[in-house]
């Protein structure tokens, strides 16, 4: 074995079989690599300096995508401010719920198979089915929700219909649907050490002070994760906004890649769908290496520095 | 941490002694809380999957009346026949099951562990900084590669057809490599080295020994592919245009413009409804039969469903 990853100059026989094996078994991913994501990744930037509508011919037009979208494209901005409203307020809560949802789970009770398959469900249910559902539940006239409400005589809440709720109302959905989160958490959970608690409670301190001082700190790489992944999903919801409201009322649920899939797909403005992605990937990008960068000033990893 | 749970172990009749009594009392309180809590989330959680297979069993006249109906009476079980019928969805779910997630879910299994093996159980140069690269591919967006790729596949001549799913399936997917080589690394090199011994072949390593052992990331592979096919929908709403080629997720969104249009006539929010559940209820029974597997995927690799 240390033979064969010495960086030996000369190979022996079974080096050079070796190589030649290994770049065998692994280029159907090499392959498919330079196909499906190098190439459309350099042939995207390209388009995003370009006019282009499927039919003529990309004219080069440099970065004048970019400044358009910037400066005087009408509906960026509001886009832009849709989507970082639904990620900003919807992955903190999502992973609060989550985690708290998590923890009633770990305590000792009996059918927690039954609770975690309730909480889990929703999340792996198609988005499509979802969201018929929660547009039928939410539905002003005869939706479950205000149907409640007429019963009991309050006035009935426009969810999806009013655009200062739209956006709330998607963000509870989202929250709904974060059982992958839970059952992350659970696992996490369950493997912080029973002695570390043991020794909590002989110092005197209660449930509170456990959660503050044990579970959390144990459970930061694992938040971590979930909110780098979380941030990094919310960006990309398409399903449940583009079924459930169709980007409205009034542009109010048009978050970022449903624009992008109009313009690219609908009003075949490649150039600036093009722009719009690389964008996104950028901020994506950015997203992940800020939350890695930060990371190591409060999560605990298991006394390492 | 080891002092500290030498201290615990030290004074065990100081722990006994202070588990009767008082403390008992609020520990059953507490626990009495922590269920009310789990019950009434367990009830939101299921609420609307319950609405969803509950409303498809409705008549028109229950949809809209006030209280909500919460048990459907006279039950029609008809619904979900009419329902089917309604639109072709024999059709479409043919096109789900046999020209999308049967083939992408095999193709990507097989294409996923014979990369797997080669970065898990073969020495060679670069192995390591390639594989890296494969784990950065994650990360990329698919907003990005979406339109050239939609070029590509528009200028062979594949729109209307399965083959931007099935082709790409041929050449591993990053997630699955990862999972893969993760669980073959854990596998010992001895038993490959017997078999090399013997004149086995690297396939023949892979087929004889590995797959064997693998089930457990084998089921996870195929779970997860089979959910994220027969969850899509933006991949068919990109490249399928026409009804006869349509999978089940873009049939349910045509009886959505149904329901909007007809509101509580022409039974348009039962069958939708009905449909729903339909469509779901593969999902939720795979996840009852297969919930270790599926536990087991996302908390050893954080997939999403």
């Amino acid at each position: 074995m240390a033979v064969a990853t010495a960086p030996t100059r000369g190979m022996t026989k079974t080096e050079k079989r070796n190589q030649l094996m290994g770049l065998l078994f692994i280029s159907p991913w090499l392959i498919g690599f330079l196909l499906f994501a190098l190439f459309p990744l350099i042939a995207s930037l390209y388009y995003s300096m370009t006019n282009y509508d499927f039919i003529r011919d990309p004219q080069f037009i440099g970065l004048a995508n970019y400044v358009r979208l910037f400066t005087t494209d009408p509906d960026f901005w509001t886009v832009m401010y849709n989507t970082i409203y639904y990620v900003g307020f919807g992955v903190p809560l999502g992973i609060a719920v989550a985690f708290l949802i998590a923890n009633l789970l770990n305590s000792e009770i009996k059918g927690r198979t039954l609770f975690r398959s309730v909480i889990y469900i929703p999340s792996i249910v198609p988005a499509v089915c979802t969201a018929m559902v929660w547009l039928f539940i939410l539905n002003v006239q005869y939706g479950a929700i205000n149907g409640i409400l007429k019963t009991i005589g309050w006035q009935t809440i426009p969810f999806l219909s009013s655009p200062e709720l739209a956006k709330p109302s998607l963000i509870m959905i989202y929250v709904w649907a974060q059982g992958t989160a839970v059952v992350i958490f659970l696992a996490a959970l369950q493997d912080v050490p029973r002695s570390l608690y043991d020794a909590a409670l002989v110092d005197g301190a209660n449930a509170w002070a456990r959660f503050w001082n044990v579970t959390v700190p144990m459970c930061t790489p694992v938040i971590l994760f979930n909110f780098i992944m979380g941030i990094i999903a919310a960006f990309q919801d398409f399903t449940l906004p583009f079924v459930l409201t169709g980007g409205g009322p009034m542009k109010s649920t048009e978050f970022y890649v449903v624009n992008l899939y109009r313009n690219a797909f609908v009003q075949f403005s490649i150039g600036k769908a093009s722009a719009m992605a690389w964008i996104l990937f950028l901020i994506i990008l950015l997203f992940s290496v800020i939350l890695f960068r930060t990371s190591a000033r409060w999560v605990y990893y298991g006394g390492e520095k | 941490m080891t002092s500290a749970s030498q201290t615990v172990s030290s004074k065990p009749q100081l722990q006994q002694h202070a588990r009767s009594g008082s403390i008992s009392t609020t520990k059953w309180i507490s626990r009495f809380a922590i269920y009310t809590i789990l019950i009434l989330l367990g009830i939101t959680w299921i609420f609307p999957l319950y609405w969803m297979v509950t409303s498809s069993l409705k008549d028109d006249p229950q949809i809209y009346t006030v209280p909500p109906v919460l048990i459907p009476n006279p039950v029609y079980w008809n619904n979900f026949y009419d329902a089917w019928t309604r639109f072709d969805f024999n059709q479409a779910a043919f096109n789900s099951v046999f020209l999308y997630s049967l083939p992408v879910t095999i193709f990507t299994l097989i294409s996923s562990m014979i990369v797997a093996y080669g970065f898990a159980k073969i020495p060679w140069r670069g192995r390591d900084a390639l594989f890296w690269v494969c784990i950065a591919t994650m990360m990329l967006p698919w907003q990005v590669t979406m339109v050239p790729l939609f070029i590509i596949f528009k200028n062979l001549g594949w729109i209307n057809t399965y083959w931007p799913f099935v082709v790409p399936s041929l050449f591993g997917n990053a997630y699955f490599i990862f999972l893969l080589r993760q669980f073959f690394l854990s596998i010992p090199e001895e038993l490959s080295d017997a078999a090399r011994i013997d004149g086995a072949s690297e396939f023949g390593i892979l087929w004889r020994i590995i797959l064997p052992l693998s089930k457990p990331a084998i089921a996870v592979v195929l779970l997860f592919r089979f959910l994220w096919s027969w969850n899509d929908y933006l991949g068919p709403l990109i490249y399928i245009n026409t009804e006869a080629m349509q999978p089940l997720a873009l049939a349910i969104y045509r009886m959505r413009t149904l329901a909007l249009s007809m509101g509580t006539t022409a039974m348009a929010y039962p069958h939708l409804m009905a449909v729903s559940t339909l469509v779901a209820l593969p999902i939720i029974l795979i996840f009852i039969f297969a919930q270790r597997t599926f536990i087991e995927g996302i908390s050893t690799t954080g997939l999403k469903g």
